[in-house]
């Protein structure tokens, strides 16, 4: 017999499986779970009956213009699952840091062309601006161009190695 | 918990933040070289996102309006923004300084308010400030770059500072209900964020080659924490508002 327990696991499973489809529109080989934006998922169900779903996200930047975009996407994936309710929210309880991006987050990031943010454990050195490997030939003879790129969440960089600038995830 | 004080020093931030956030975004294309074209723009876009999550905060849990009424129906005297953050971006020289001024305070109000006894401003505090440290960042690169490049931009450097200090001393003005915040937690006050901000910016200003003018010896702008304004507040309200005041019901 299934246990209501049991129910609500395998739920919040397929929760996290839906949202393997949302991508973040400014770095589409990313999805909203790589990022580690998502920070908490509660169901809520009647008679094993896919009630309410609550989704709550944390944004990356507080201006990032992606997020209502992302919310819908969240909405619309999850709603597919049959639940009668979605509830999407976005706060600060939990903040985003780049250290939240996974491992596999990081690869994909790398492929894709842009330096992954390093580890900042916290508070952000300038020493860490400066540990930056280059995406395109593995080089870290590299420098900062500027804090600030095409989106809200990029850095500018050059490699004095591969003589190629590049984009940087910041870290944050 | 005293909802008065705290709308009182929600407003003043959002404004500053909307507002410093419109006059960073006037630098957009035409920035003395293409990097700081898009560090005023990105500027711009972090500010006005600070200035949204705090009108949430005012919206969503103090009931005031919501963020768009607020930001774009609102007359100039209700702003309660401080006359730095309204000047125009001038040269380069000038915004240069103004934002060195104006986000070394941003970033210790940031970090003093992460430990706020009302949480949700805390919880927002403790994520800008990550994304302010860029911000004073590029503000302290460029500064001692130009304050060390040749005498017209030390010069230069040294007079922005002049004309632009009296009007940072403007941003610690103190709201009439702040003893209240004091005593409830919720912020230290405007007088700790001062002294702590002067002992920040003074070693970075000095390295620089470039003196500090002296506090004592300074007429400062207050006013704007009272809804007074320069008469510039008017100009950029009506240019930034001017779409949402011809058809204030519109859908986007």
């Amino acid at each position: 017999m299934e246990t209501l327990a049991n129910i609500n696991e395998t739920n919040i499973k397929n929760v996290w499986a839906a949202l393997e489809n949302v991508k973040d529109p400014e770095i589409p080989v990313l999805t909203v779970v790589d990022m580690g934006i998502i920070t908490d998922i509660k169901i809520e169900t009647l008679n094993s009956r896919l009630q309410t779903c609550h989704v709550t996200m944390t944004p990356t930047f507080v201006g990032c213009p992606a997020i209502d975009v992302m919310k819908k996407s969240i909405y619309d994936e999850v709603k597919k699952l049959g639940f009668d309710t979605v509830e999407v929210k976005v706060d600060f309880e939990t903040s985003w840091t780049s250290d939240r991006m996974s491992e596999e987050a990081r690869m994909k990031l790398e492929k894709f062309g842009l330096a992954p943010p390093v580890h900042i454990h916290g508070e952000l050195t300038e020493e860490q601006l400066n540990q930056v490997r280059c995406p395109h030939c593995g080089s870290t003879d590299t420098t900062l161009r500027s804090a600030f790129g095409s989106t809200l969440c990029r850095a500018i960089r050059f490699c004095f190695n591969c003589k190629q600038g590049f984009e940087q995830f910041k870290p944050v | 918990m005293n909802t008065t004080a705290l709308k009182e020093l929600l407003y003043k931030m959002a404004d500053d933040a909307l507002i410093i956030g419109h006059r960073n975004s006037e630098w957009t294309g035409i920035g003395p070289m293409l990097e700081e074209d898009l560090a005023f723009s990105s500027m711009a876009q972090d500010k006005i996102g600070h200035a949204l999550a705090l009108y949430k905060i005012l919206n969503e849990l103090l009931g005031e309006e919501s963020p768009d009424k607020i930001a774009f129906l609102r007359d100039e005297n209700k702003f309660k923004c401080c006359h730095l953050v309204e000047l125009p971006i001038g040269e380069y020289d000038f915004s240069l300084i103004r934002h060195f001024l104006f986000d070394h305070a941003e970033a210790i109000r940031y970090e003093m308010l992460s430990h706020s006894s009302f949480t949700p401003l805390a919880q927002l505090a403790k994520k800008v400030k990550g994304e302010i440290k860029y911000h004073t960042m590029h503000a302290d690169s460029f500064l001692k770059q130009l304050a060390k490049g040749n005498e017209e931009s030390k010069a230069r450097m040294q007079s922005a500072l002049n004309f632009a200090f009296p009007y940072a001393l403007g941003i610690f003005e103190k709201g009439d209900n702040e003893s209240e915040l004091i005593k409830e937690n919720i912020f230290a006050g405007e007088d700790e964020l001062k002294k702590q901000w002067l002992q920040k910016i003074r070693p970075i200003i000095e390295s620089a080659g470039l003196k500090l003018p002296k506090v004592e010896e300074s007429a400062i702008k207050y006013g704007g924490r009272k809804g007074f304004h320069t008469e510039h507040l008017k100009t950029l309200l009506d240019e930034m508002c001017e779409v949402t005041r011809l058809e204030p019901t519109a859908e986007w």
